[in-house]
C-alpha cells in the first residue's frame, strides 16, 4: 500500500471561494512543497500538465471548450492550449467516442469526456466493440491510448436516468481499465498514469467529490493503476470503498470507532485492475469485510471482491462479506427515497455490525 | 468536375488512355487476386477449414480496387465492415497472412485473433475489419481527425454497406466531418440487400448518398459500382476534394454474387436477377476493355490467372501448414 495516510483529506484550511481559485489547473500554492487543490482542480492539472507535456493529446466532449466543462473539469485549458486541442462537440457521443478510437490508432492520444457517464450508454458500441477489443483483435497492431472521463455515480436528485454508477458495468470487459478516484491526490496520479499508458481507460469521476479538497505536492508524481490505498487503519473490519463512498466509509468508521469497532477503510482506487491481494492482506488482520459502493447489488464490485475474498481468504473470515450497495431499483427523484436508495452511512454501519456480530 | 447525380457518366476509352495500360493491368490482377483468394477461401470454408463467418466481396471488387489506386497508403487511412478481404489485399498485406487468419493460426494476419471479419494493416493504414455493422464509420472520421490535427494531408476513406446507412454513427460521423471539414470519404458499397433485407425494404431512399448528403451540406457522386473505370473516375475526383479539407459521400451501385455470408443461400432473390448482374462481372469487362485496347492477349490473360492461382495455392499451403497460436496467447494482447 502506497503512503498511507500521507495527504490527510482534513486540509488545515479550505480554498476561499471569495478570493481564491476554486477550479481551473492552479493549486494553492501552501509553500512547503504542497499545493491546496480539489478534486475538480487535481483533474485539471493533471491534464494541463499532461498536455503540456504531450502535444498527441487532445480532449473533446460535449461543452468542455467554451463553456469550461459541464463541471468546468476542463475550466481555462481552451484558453491556455487553443480549439485545436480543447474541442466542443455536438451531442454526439457514439461519434465522437469512435472518433476518438480512429484518432487513438493513428497516433493520437485523445481525452473524451461524457458530461456523465450516463451518456456513455449511448456510445456503448463504440467502448466495447471497439475501443476494449481493438489490441487483442488485431493482435496488438493498433492498442487504443484512450481516456474516458466524467462523473459517474448519482447526482442530487437527478431520479433514475442520471444516475448510473458504472464501475461493475464496464469492469466486466477485458480490454478496459476502469479508475475511480475518492480523493484529489488519487485523482491527479491516476490520471497522469492514464495518459501515459496505451489502454482505454473509463476514468469515473464523481460530481459529488468534484469539491473534495486536500493538500497534495507541487512536484510531479503518479499514482499507478492496481494498487489500493488505506484511507484509514483500524483492527476490526476492513470496508472496502470506491469512489463517493469512501467518504460514507469514513464517516461511518467515525461513529463505529465510538462504540469500539475500529474500521479499516480501503480503496481500491482502479476497480480494474483490482489489487485484491491488499484488500485480502487487510482482511488476514481484521477477518471481516464489508464492501461499499455505489453499483447494484447483482453483479456489482462488492459481489466480485465478495467472490475474491472467499478463494483467497476463506479460513481468514469470521463472517460472511458484505455489501453495502445501491439498492436495486431505478433512482427515485424523492429525497427519502433516494437517501435510501444510496449506500450511505447509516447503512453501512448496519453492514459492518452485522459482520461484527453487534 | 464530374456530373454528380443521379449516376455519374464516364467515357470508358478516355478514362482508359487515362488510366494507362500498365496501371489497368496492376488494377485487374489486384481485383482478380481479390476474386481468387476469396473463391479457394470460400471452398476451404467448404471443407471446414475456416469457421465462422466468411463475407465474401465477390462482385464488388471495382470498388474498393478504383479507390485504393488513388491513395497513399502511408497516409491515407482505409476502413470497412467485416466484408473487408478485399481492403486488406489492396493496402498490402500479402495472401498468407490473411488466409493464415482464416484458417485461425499464429502465423495470421492478426495471429488468429480475428478471423475474416476482422483483417488489419499497419503498414498500409487499414483500420479493419469492423464487424459491427456501422461501427466503423466514426473510427474513419477519426483517422480524418488526426491527419487533420497532424497536417499529414492525408486522407481517409470509410466504406460500408447500404445496410450501414440507416445506423446513427452513419449520421454522426457526416455531421462531424461536414462540421469540422474533416478529410474524410465515405463510400456506400450498396449491393441491394442488407444480409437478406432489400435496401428497398430497410431505407427511405433510392439514392442514399444524393439524399443524404445535402442534408449535412457535403458533395456526393453516385456511380455504378461494377464499372471499375467509374470507381476509378469518382475515387480520382473525391480524393482530390478530401485532400483539400471537404468530406464526400459516394455511393457505388454494385453486387455481391454470393450470399451475406458463406451459410446464406440468397434464396431472397431471383436467379434471373443474379444472371443479369453476372453478365455486368466487373473483372471480366475489364479484361475485354484490355484485350480491346491491345495491352492484354488471351495468352497474357492465361498468364496472369496462373500467377495469381500460384499464388493463392501457396496461400492456401502456407496456412494449412502454419501452427495453431499457442494456447499463452490467449492473454497476450488483452491490454497492451
Amino acid at each position: 500500500m502506497s503512503a498511507p495516510l500521507a495527504y490527510p483529506l482534513k486540509p488545515r484550511r479550505e480554498i476561499d471561494s471569495q478570493t481564491e481559485p476554486i477550479n481551473g489547473h492552479k493549486g494553492i500554492d501552501l509553500g512547503d512543497g504542497m499545493q491546496l487543490v480539489s478534486v475538480r482542480m487535481a483533474i485539471c492539472q493533471a491534464l494541463f500538465e499532461e498536455m503540456t507535456r504531450d502535444e498527441t493529446i487532445y480532449i473533446m466532449g460535449e461543452e468542455v471548450a467554451q463553456y469550461n466543462g459541464a463541471y468546468k473539469v476542463t475550466k481555462g485549458l481552451l484558453d491556455h492550449f487553443g480549439a485545436k486541442r480543447v474541442i466542443d462537440s455536438p451531442i454526439t457521443e457514439s461519434g465522437f467516442t469512435g472518433l476518438a478510437v480512429g484518432a487513438a490508432m493513428t497516433g493520437l492520444r485523445p481525452v473524451i469526456e461524457f458530461m456523465s457517464w450516463n451518456f456513455s450508454f449511448v456510445a456503448f458500441d463504440q467502448i466495447i466493440s471497439n475501443a476494449s477489443k481493438m489490441n487483442y483483435m488485431t493482435g496488438g497492431m493498433f492498442p487504443i491510448p484512450l481516456v474516458m472521463r466524467g462523473p459517474s455515480g448519482a447526482g442530487p436528485r437527478v431520479s433514475s436516468q442520471h444516475s448510473h454508477a458504472v464501475e461493475a458495468l464496464f469492469s466486466h470487459f477485458p480490454g478496459l481499465i476502469v479508475v475511480s478516484p475518492s480523493t484529489p491526490y488519487d485523482a491527479k496520479g491516476l490520471m497522469k498514469t492514464a495518459l501515459r499508458q496505451n489502454n482505454p481507460v473509463c476514468f469515473l469521476e464523481n460530481e459529488l467529490v468534484y469539491n473534495l479538497q486536500q493538500e497534495i505536492p507541487t512536484a510531479e508524481y503518479l499514482v499507478p493503476f492496481g494498487k489500493a490505498d488505506l484511507k484509514r487503519e483500524g483492527t476490526d473490519c476492513t470496508i472496502v470503498a470506491i469512489s463517493r463512498c469512501v467518504q460514507w466509509a469514513l464517516e461511518a468508521a467515525d461513529e463505529l470507532a465510538k462504540i469500539g469497532i475500529s474500521c479499516e477503510v480501503l480503496d481500491p482506487r482502479t476497480i480494474k485492475p483490482l489489487d485484491i491481494e491488499s484488500i485480502a492482506a487487510s482482511v488476514r488482520k481484521t477477518n471481516r469485510c464489508v464492501v461499499v459502493e455505489e453499483c447494484y447489488r447483482t453483479g456489482g464490485v462488492g459481489a466480485e471482491i465478495a467472490a475474491q475474498l472467499m478463494e483467497l481468504c476463506f479460513d481468514d473470515l469470521d463472517a460472511p462479506v458484505g455489501r453495502v450497495t445501491t439498492t436495486e431499483n431505478p433512482m427515485p427523484y424523492a429525497a427519502n427515497l433516494e437517501h435510501e436508495t444510496l449506500p450511505k452511512p447509516h447503512r453501512i454501519i448496519a453492514a459492518v455490525k452485522t459482520a461484527c456480530y453487534r | 468536375m464530374l456530373q454528380a447525380n443521379p449516376l455519374v457518366q464516364i467515357d470508358p476509352r478516355a478514362v482508359r488512355a487515362e488510366i494507362g495500360k500498365d496501371r489497368l493491368l496492376t488494377m485487374y490482377r489486384k481485383m482478380l487476386l481479390i476474386r481468387r483468394f476469396e473463391e479457394r477461401a470460400e471452398l476451404a470454408y467448404k471443407s471446414k477449414l475456416i469457421a465462422g463467418f466468411l463475407h465474401l466481396y465477390i462482385g464488388q471488387e471495382a470498388v474498393a480496387t478504383g479507390f485504393f489506386d488513388h491513395l497513399d497508403c502511408s497516409r491515407d487511412a482505409t476502413l470497412t465492415s467485416y466484408r473487408c478481404h478485399a481492403q486488406a489485399l489492396l493496402a498490402g498485406e500479402d495472401p498468407k497472412p490473411l488466409m493464415a487468419e482464416l484458417f485461425g493460426k499464429s502465423t495470421g494476419n492478426v495471429r488468429g485473433k480475428g478471423g475474416s471479419m476482422h483483417f488489419f494493416s499497419k503498414k498500409g493504414n487499414m483500420l479493419g475489419g469492423h464487424g459491427i455493422v456501422g461501427g466503423q464509420i466514426p473510427v474513419g472520421t477519426g483517422a480524418a481527425f488526426s491527419a487533420k490535427y497532424k497536417g499529414t494531408g492525408g486522407v481517409s476513406v470509410t466504406f460500408l454497406g447500404d445496410g450501414a446507412s440507416p445506423q446513427g454513427t452513419f449520421h454522426e460521423s457526416l455531421n462531424m466531418a461536414s462540421l469540422w471539414k474533416l478529410p474524410a470519404i465515405y463510400v456506400i458499397e450498396n449491393n441491394k440487400y442488407g444480409m437478406g433485407t432489400a435496401c428497398t425494404r430497410a431505407v427511405s431512399v433510392e439514392n442514399i448518398a444524393a439524399a443524404k448528403a445535402s442534408g449535412y451540406g457535403m458533395k456526393s457522386f453516385t456511380f455504378d459500382g461494377l464499372d471499375l473505370f467509374s470507381s476509378w473516375k469518382v475515387a480520382q475526383e473525391v480524393v482530390a476534394i478530401a485532400r483539400l479539407g471537404e468530406p464526400v459521400l459516394v455511393e457505388a451501385k454494385t453486387y455481391r454474387y454470393r450470399g451475406h455470408s458463406v451459410s446464406d443461400p440468397a434464396t431472397y432473390r431471383t436467379k434471373e436477377e443474379l444472371e443479369h448482374y453476372k453478365t455486368l462481372d466487373p473483372i471480366e469487362r475489364i479484361k475485354l476493355s484490355l484485350i480491346d485496347a491491345g495491352w492484354l492477349t488471351e495468352a497474357g490473360a492465361e498468364e496472369i490467372e496462373e500467377q495469381i492461382i500460384g499464388r493463392i495455392r501457396e496461400a492456401l499451403e502456407f496456412a494449412a501448414e502454419s501452427p495453431e497460436p499457442p494456447l499463452s496467447d490467449l492473454y497476450t494482447h488483452v491490454y497492451a
